[in-house]
């Protein structure tokens, strides 16, 4: 059975993610979206993942929840606070996601991970290290390459071909 | 431990559907990124779930990989709503038309 931190965070993480979608204003929505990545990064203390958790903290609230605020500040005002979407395409994406959440929640629950628990401690973090420098090393080199090509192709992309000496000339 | 395996399961799936009707029902080129990543986390508490209750190291390393090609994608969506804003002067995806191919 959950206990009560269990619950308080998931009534965090998913009214929170509600919230990002549905809030009026995007700014707001996107400070309910860091309280989304917040509260996972806390099932990630309760999954006794604290590197994880922290991971999670410094990249996803710590910067890129930042990230997101700029370029929505970067957007017209009245952009921000206008919605657009129609009736009959929310009723179905409604309809959609109970689909989805009944069917798959339905076969989760009938199926044999409801007698997994376990008692042994939790991974070390000291492991991960070790995985990452041993068996996941070329993975490690090529992530690191894939961040550094899709840094400078965003950079590229965004750059403006209409400003000069650092002054916008339009 | 006081939480199991199903009750994870349960919350990630219930993020899930939302990111799904997130994608289905938005226009809004930002609202569809947030729900992108409301759906990269769900499948980033599945692996360290499963990581901690069938005891592996595993897990937890790809859900750091997959946090980090997260931001990597990210860094690549925003910049695309800043050209095609540029573009456009919106954020519609209605309105992206050469983006159609």
């Amino acid at each position: 059975m959950a206990d009560a931190a269990f619950l308080a965070l998931t009534v965090i993480t998913i009214g929170s993610a509600i919230a990002a979608l549905e809030l009026r204003s995007l700014i707001y929505g996107s400070i309910a979206l860091m309280g989304t990545l917040g509260g996972i990064a806390g099932f990630f203390f309760l999954l006794d993942a604290p590197f994880v958790a922290l991971f999670q903290l410094a990249v996803y609230v710590g910067s890129i929840a930042v990230l997101i605020l700029f370029t929505v500040m970067l957007v017209k005002r009245e952009l921000i606070f206008k919605k657009i979407e129609d009736k009959r395409r929310k009723f179905a994406g409604i309809g959609l996601m109970l689909v989805v959440m009944v069917s798959l929640g339905a076969v989760f629950l009938d199926s044999g991970i409801k007698t997994i628990t376990t008692d042994e401690p939790a991974v070390d973090f000291r492991n991960i290290g070790t995985d990452f420098v041993t068996y996941y090393w070329p993975a490690l080199i090529l992530m690191g390459l894939i961040l550094a090509g899709s840094v400078t192709g965003a950079l590229v992309l965004a750059k403006r071909e209409d400003v000069e000496n650092g002054q916008r000339t339009s | 431990m006081a939480n199991e395996l199903v009750d994870f399961t349960l919350v990630s799936v219930a993020l899930l559907g939302i990111g799904i009707y997130g994608l289905a029902v938005k226009r809004n080129f930002i609202r569809m990124l947030f729900a992108v990543e409301i759906i990269i986390n769900a499948a980033n508490l599945n692996l360290v779930a499963f990581g901690r209750f069938l005891p592996h190291s595993g897990g937890q390393t790809l859900a750091l990989f997959s946090i980090a090609i997260a931001a990597a994608e990210v860094a690549v969506g925003l910049s695309l709503i800043i050209v095609a804003y540029r573009m456009y002067q919106n954020v519609d995806i209605a309105d992206f038309r050469s983006l159609k191919g």
